[in-house]
């Protein structure tokens, strides 16, 4: 699903690479968890997935795509297999919770029909049934990033992308969210998420990649966040 | 569905974003006001060129028993002088359309019917009078066709044009339409910034929006699509506004000209409804042109 030959990236304006060869192989419907300090190049290597940016050398493929070589146009078309979400939610403060999740599929012109039969059913997937009238601020941290990861995931993309999801929440709320992405994971989805969060990651047990100052320094399944085990 | 999506969009972006669609709608429509007076200036200087070209002639009036010009110090003219410049002009159709002979006597009634009470002409008696022929051109700008075959010839005292009175008028005229044209262009320029800035500004102020539609997998041209629209809608009610202005002006104003002064002809609505697929082109093709430029730079899709 996401493939990564001997990837560097170094940023314009920087003489540090942000990564430096990376190799690395995510296969269809895995968890994994991106783990390392800030700036160790974990939004990077996101970034890179997501087509924001292209690798200075190596190759990335994505969905059966070769990013280096993917045309501008093309871009959208590799989006709308990847779902995002972010540490701050991004939701647009004067929709509503439905709205927020429709507006994803409306802006691919999904027709009314889908989008009424689909949204509900996502909302009440991530346990937010009953709230699609509510405004952003309305809501609690942990419900705005429920309603994030819908629109992410409303599309039922093949891979879904967590960019520290949970660094704005409580660890109780925190914990609900990746065991919602747990769920979310077990349709199929494959799931990469890069995280500061030790508890979670030493709980859930998932395959865990730790990234230091660009590099790939551990890459073992059913990892924890710290030392080796 | 999509369609309908991207109008809403709009309409809230709009609403959202008033007071620029605003000042965009205004400065839109000044520019193509005055863009508009130019053109129609232009078209008002056409038709009285038109109209008067059809009735100005040129003149050549004989010699006079009484003419002191150097020319015609022969005396009056001959009947066989008469006649070869007759003939003469008889061979310069079609640029000669028709010839109007005026004698000295029916010279004389004009100017006292045109002048009845002016002194110069009181005392003045019809042999005084010049007798000419008057000329009417096919085209009146070939003036000078005439006026070197028969200036100087025997008979002829001079050639008068009178094209030469009413064009310095027509190049005021055209001078001012110009003007009209100049003064459109600085206020194009000044649209064209203001919808750039509006584009950039309201880009920023959106750019959650956008970030997210780049997300979910929307392509660059349905990102951009809104901005371009909304650019659109707004000069297009300026334009709109524009056109009702001019219509307003010829309609009333030219209207009323038109009854007041009877002796030329002016510019009608029909006029205004010529020019304005081009005004509407015009105001339309910039304001997508600087949409989409302005939106290749600040817009990330």
């Amino acid at each position: 699903m996401i493939r990564f030959e001997n990837v560097s990236k170094t940023y314009r304006r920087s003489s540090r690479p942000a990564l430096r060869g990376i190799s690395l192989e995510v296969e269809r419907g895995e968890f994994v968890f991106v783990v390392g300090l800030s700036g160790s190049g974990k939004s990077t290597l996101l970034r890179l997935i997501l087509c924001e940016e292209t690798a200075s050398s190596g190759s990335v493929l994505v969905a059966g795509r070769e990013l280096s070589s993917l045309p501008n146009r093309k871009v959208p078309a590799l989006r709308r297999e990847i779902g995002t979400v972010f540490q701050d939610f991004r939701l647009l403060p004067n929709k509503d919770v439905y709205q927020n999740v429709a507006f994803a599929l409306q802006v691919l012109g999904k027709s009314r029909h889908a989008v009424k039969a689909v949204v509900p059913e996502t909302l009440e997937m991530v346990g937010l049934g009953g709230l699609e009238k509510r405004l952003p601020h309305q809501l609690s941290g942990g419900e705005q990033q429920r309603v994030a990861i819908a629109r992410a995931f409303v599309n039922k993309p093949a891979i879904l992308l967590a960019d520290e999801p949970t660094g704005n929440l409580d660890p109780t709320t925190s914990l609900d969210i990746v065991r919602l992405l747990d769920r979310i994971n077990r349709t199929g989805t494959t799931i990469v998420m890069a995280t500061h969060n030790e508890e979670i990651v030493n709980q859930l047990r998932k395959r865990v990649l730790e990234l230091n100052n660009g590099e790939l320094v551990r890459d073992q399944l059913q990892g924890v966040y710290g030392a080796q085990s | 569905m999509r369609v309908q999506f991207i109008l809403s969009e709009i309409w809230i972006a709009l609403r959202r974003n008033l007071s620029m669609a605003i000042s965009v709608a205004l400065v839109t429509m000044v520019s193509v006001l005055f863009l508009g007076l130019g053109f129609l200036a232009q078209r008002q200087v056409d038709a009285m060129k038109d109209y008067w070209y059809d009735r100005i002639q040129v003149s050549i009036f004989l010699c006079t028993a009484k003419s002191d010009l150097a020319n015609c110090s022969a005396g009056a003219v001959t009947d066989p002088q008469r006649n070869t410049i007759r003939s003469q002009l008889d061979t310069m159709r079609p640029l000669v359309k028709d010839v109007f002979p005026e004698s000295q006597q029916e010279a004389y009634d004009r100017a006292k019917a045109q002048f009845p009470n002016s002194p110069s002409y009181r005392d003045i008696k019809p042999e005084q009078m010049p007798e000419s022929l008057r000329v009417q051109l096919s085209d009146p700008t070939k003036y000078e066709v005439i006026a070197s075959s028969f200036i100087g010839a025997p008979g002829v005292a001079a050639v008068n044009d009178q094209r030469r009175i009413l064009d310095p008028l027509f190049n005021v005229l055209r001078g001012l339409s110009f003007g009209a044209l100049a003064v459109a262009g600085l206020m194009v320029l000044c649209s064209l910034l203001l919808v750039a800035t509006t584009i950039r500004q309201t880009a920023f102020s959106r750019r959650r929006e956008t970030g997210i539609m780049r997300l979910v997998g929307a392509s660059a041209f349905l990102i951009q699509l809104p901005f371009i629209l909304e650019t659109l809608v707004a000069t297009m009610v300026g334009s709109g506004l524009a056109i009702g202005l001019l219509w307003a002006l010829v309609h009333y104003g030219i209207g009323y000209l038109d009854k007041t002064l009877p002796l030329t002809t002016f510019i009608t609505t029909t006029d205004l409804w010529v020019v304005t697929p081009w005004l509407v082109a015009i105001s339309a093709g910039l304001a997508i042109v600087t949409a989409w430029l302005t939106l290749r730079k600040y817009l990330k899709v």
